[in-house]
């Protein structure tokens, strides 16, 4: 039982850091990214290329894959996002949709619909003993690597001017730029930074689950339903919803396997019912 | 008025040449439109790309090419032509496409069509058509049950033979207790009642069968589910495919369940899917293939001039097309026509021996083609000495029991 729980919280890690990133580009951007999924699949593929093209092992993806995909990010906001924002929102919907379309096309007609290999680090090869049971020693790792990226985070946003900053300028845009605050100084970082992020859980994705074009689309769906809980624009409750989506889905599987993926959906509508704006949403979001 | 007329009047006219034409001893028309179209309706850019896809337009091109080369001079068909098209395994664009292939393109054959939602689609149209239909990449039992009919074969593979193959040899190993895990679509409950079937049919049980969501990346529930079920499974048995297929053997070994006593069995697995695991994933995996690329001299024959062409080795699919598509040709080669009545009929019954089916019959009742089976292990990578080369064939499975060995009822040609 606690090592199902346990098993939530890996899947949920995954969750939540591709909800953090969707979290602070809507808070700041206002702009519903659907290529989220298809970055994180970037991720992953990139990851892939490091490997059999250049040599990169894991470790150097980790870092090298999530800034490049950041920097694609932040060219992608200056060159086209930003045109779009002062339209409808519809503008940006679809781009963003688009987008994930061609890029999954692109890398299909690359390297085909089948997954690419990805070996497991060699050191995390092991398993860990968790004092109750063993776990596979890449699990720890990735519930690790995601608590500790979103807790650094956590902290920047709370810690730093610049938190403090990007913080106000997403839960309260209008707010802080009538306080003088230059929020479009901080777009194009923030919408870079998410990005980075769907990237970087790629490239943790890599070793344990398929690399394949279509990894992304297939988990979107639950990582909007994700924010849908968490609150639109809440950071906070983005992760919290990331990791709760994670152990419902594992109970769910567990108790009642055909119904597990609808149990996301029925959780998100109770909590809408209860809250319409999101466990830890702002109204005004709406 | 006049040109009514005048149409009507050259139709009749070719009507009775086509009629003289075609009658016993008459040379030339005898094809119709003058030429041969095999038409590959497939998925070019979905899950069953890599299985199938654009690769197996190029084997259905090499029957082409053989059948020329056999018969030179001598060939019925003269003329052939190769369409192929994108079903994107949907029932409805099967569908429109079939017809658009049968009117337009005047196709002669279609070939390949995996997924089973989609052949069923195909088979109707045929059908009505009364066209020839050749399924290859589709697994349902129900082409040659409640679906047959006279225009439609299925050749290869049915989930009754990979059930078969697998579920009641690993039984009979001694792997009597199963957890059956599968995706939950039209395709996973199939394979699932089959393999229970084969399962109880060999002396096992299963244990427990769990529904898996479709598509799925985390499969981790029900693997520390499996060593804990009572009594323990000693084999899962997983009827996923491609992508799912694939995160579930990386979770399978993460869990390292192989040396917690559970062994893997695969329901359907590809040459490609080997591939994207590598070898090491999966080493010691049973499943039961319908081919194998390099089974014997004349398998490995061809795959070589496969290789050259495509730049990898042809998963058992494709050799089944191409097989498919040559036996086509043949029957054309024998009925001295295209006229589908008269192919169908030279199909019924055909006795077949090429590089893919082996021992090989066309079971005039139910048009499936009977044909030796293969039960394969994954090599693991020290064993593998060249590229593809991954699997182990443990035992051939005769035709005889590879496949159902009474037609079913419920097939009214």
């Amino acid at each position: 039982m606690l090592q199902q729980a346990f098993n939530g919280l890996v899947g949920g890690a995954f969750y939540a850091l591709l909800a953090l990133g969707l979290a602070v580009i809507f808070g700041m951007l206002g702009v519903v990214n659907l290529a989220h999924g298809a970055f994180y699949m970037l991720g992953a593929f990139g990851a892939f290329i490091a490997l059999d093209s250049l040599g990169l092992n894991f470790w150097l993806a980790l870092v090298v894959v999530p800034l490049a995909l950041g920097a694609a990010g932040i060219v992608l906001e200056r060159a086209f996002i930003r045109r779009l924002t002062p339209l409808d929102p519809l503008y940006n919907f679809l781009f963003t949709f688009g987008l994930a379309l061609i890029l999954q096309d692109l890398v299909k007609r690359q390297y085909g619909v089948n997954s690419q290999p990805y070996p497991r680090p060699s050191q995390l090869g092991g398993t860990v003993n968790l004092g109750l049971f063993t776990y596979p020693a890449y699990q720890v790792f990735v519930l690790g690597a995601s608590v500790l990226v979103c807790g650094g985070v956590w902290v920047v946003l709370t810690r730093t001017r610049v938190g403090m900053i990007v913080r106000a300028a997403t839960e309260k845009p209008e707010l802080s730029r009538a306080l003088g605050i230059d929020v479009g100084r901080w777009v194009t970082p923030v919408f870079g930074f998410g990005i980075a992020l769907a990237g970087f859980a790629g490239v943790l994705a890599a070793p344990m689950r398929a690399v394949n074009p279509l990894m992304g689309s297939d988990l979107i769906i639950t990582v909007f339903a994700v924010v849908v809980i968490g609150g639109l624009g809440s950071v906070f409750g983005s992760v919290a919803a990331g990791f709760a989506v994670g152990l419902v889905s594992a109970l769910g599987n567990y108790y009642v396997p055909s119904l597990s993926q609808t149990l996301v959906f029925i959780l998100m509508a109770a909590v809408l019912l209860w809250r319409p704006a999101g466990l830890f949403g702002r109204e005004e979001a709406l | 008025m006049r040109i009514m007329g005048w149409s009507c009047g050259l139709a009749a006219t070719g009507l009775l040449l086509a009629g003289c034409a075609g009658g016993p001893g008459g040379s030339g028309g005898k094809i119709s439109d003058g030429k041969v179209v095999l038409a590959v309706l497939n998925d070019a850019s979905g899950i069953y790309a890599d299985t199938s896809g654009r690769a197996t337009v190029e084997a259905v091109r090499m029957a082409v090419a053989d059948y020329r080369a056999k018969y030179g001079g001598k060939a019925v068909a003269e003329k052939i032509e190769v369409e192929a098209a994108d079903h994107q395994n949907k029932p409805e664009i099967a569908n429109s496409k079939a017809q658009e292939l049968y009117d337009r393109k005047k196709a002669d054959l279609i070939v390949d069509v995996p997924t089973s939602s989609a052949a069923f689609a195909v088979a109707t149209i045929a059908k009505n058509k009364k066209k020839v239909f050749i399924d290859v990449g589709a697994a349902s039992t129900e082409l040659e049950g409640k679906q047959c009919n006279k225009y439609t074969f299925h050749y290869g593979y049915n989930s009754y033979m990979l059930a078969n193959g697998t579920g009641s040899e690993v039984t009979k190993d001694g792997l009597k207790n199963w957890y059956m895990v599968y995706p939950d679509y039209a395709f996973g409950q199939d394979m699932q009642k089959t393999f229970g079937t084969a399962i109880k049919g060999a002396g096992g049980t299963v244990v427990k069968s769990d529904p898996t969501p479709f598509p799925n990346d985390n499969f981790s529930t029900f693997l520390l589910k499996a060593p804990n079920l009572d009594p323990k499974p000693q084999v899962i048995g997983t009827m996923h495919a491609g992508g799912d297929l694939v995160n579930l053997v990386k979770q399978y070994n993460e869990y390292k369940l192989r040396d917690k006593g559970v062994r893997l069995a695969v329901g359907l697995l590809s040459l490609s899917d080997i591939h994207s695991l590598g070898p090491d994933a999966l080493a010691g995996v049973q499943h039961t293939d319908m081919w194998y690329w390099n089974l014997d001299e004349r398998s490995r024959a061809w795959a070589d001039k496969f290789q050259a062409k495509t730049g990898k080795r042809p998963t058992s699919n494709m050799g089944a097309n191409y097989s498919a598509a040559l036996q086509y040709l043949e029957a054309v080669q024998r009925a001295g026509t295209d006229k589908p009545d008269e192919v169908v009929a030279q199909l019924e019954g055909a006795k077949i021996d090429d590089m893919f089916a082996r021992n090989a019959t066309i079971r005039a009742a139910d048009h499936l083609l009977l044909h030796d089976a293969y039960l394969s292990q994954v090599k693991p990578a020290s064993e593998v000495k060249e590229p593809w080369d991954y699997e182990k064939v443990l035992k051939t499975v005769p035709a005889a029991e590879a496949f159902q060995p009474q037609p079913d009822p419920a097939c009214k040609l």
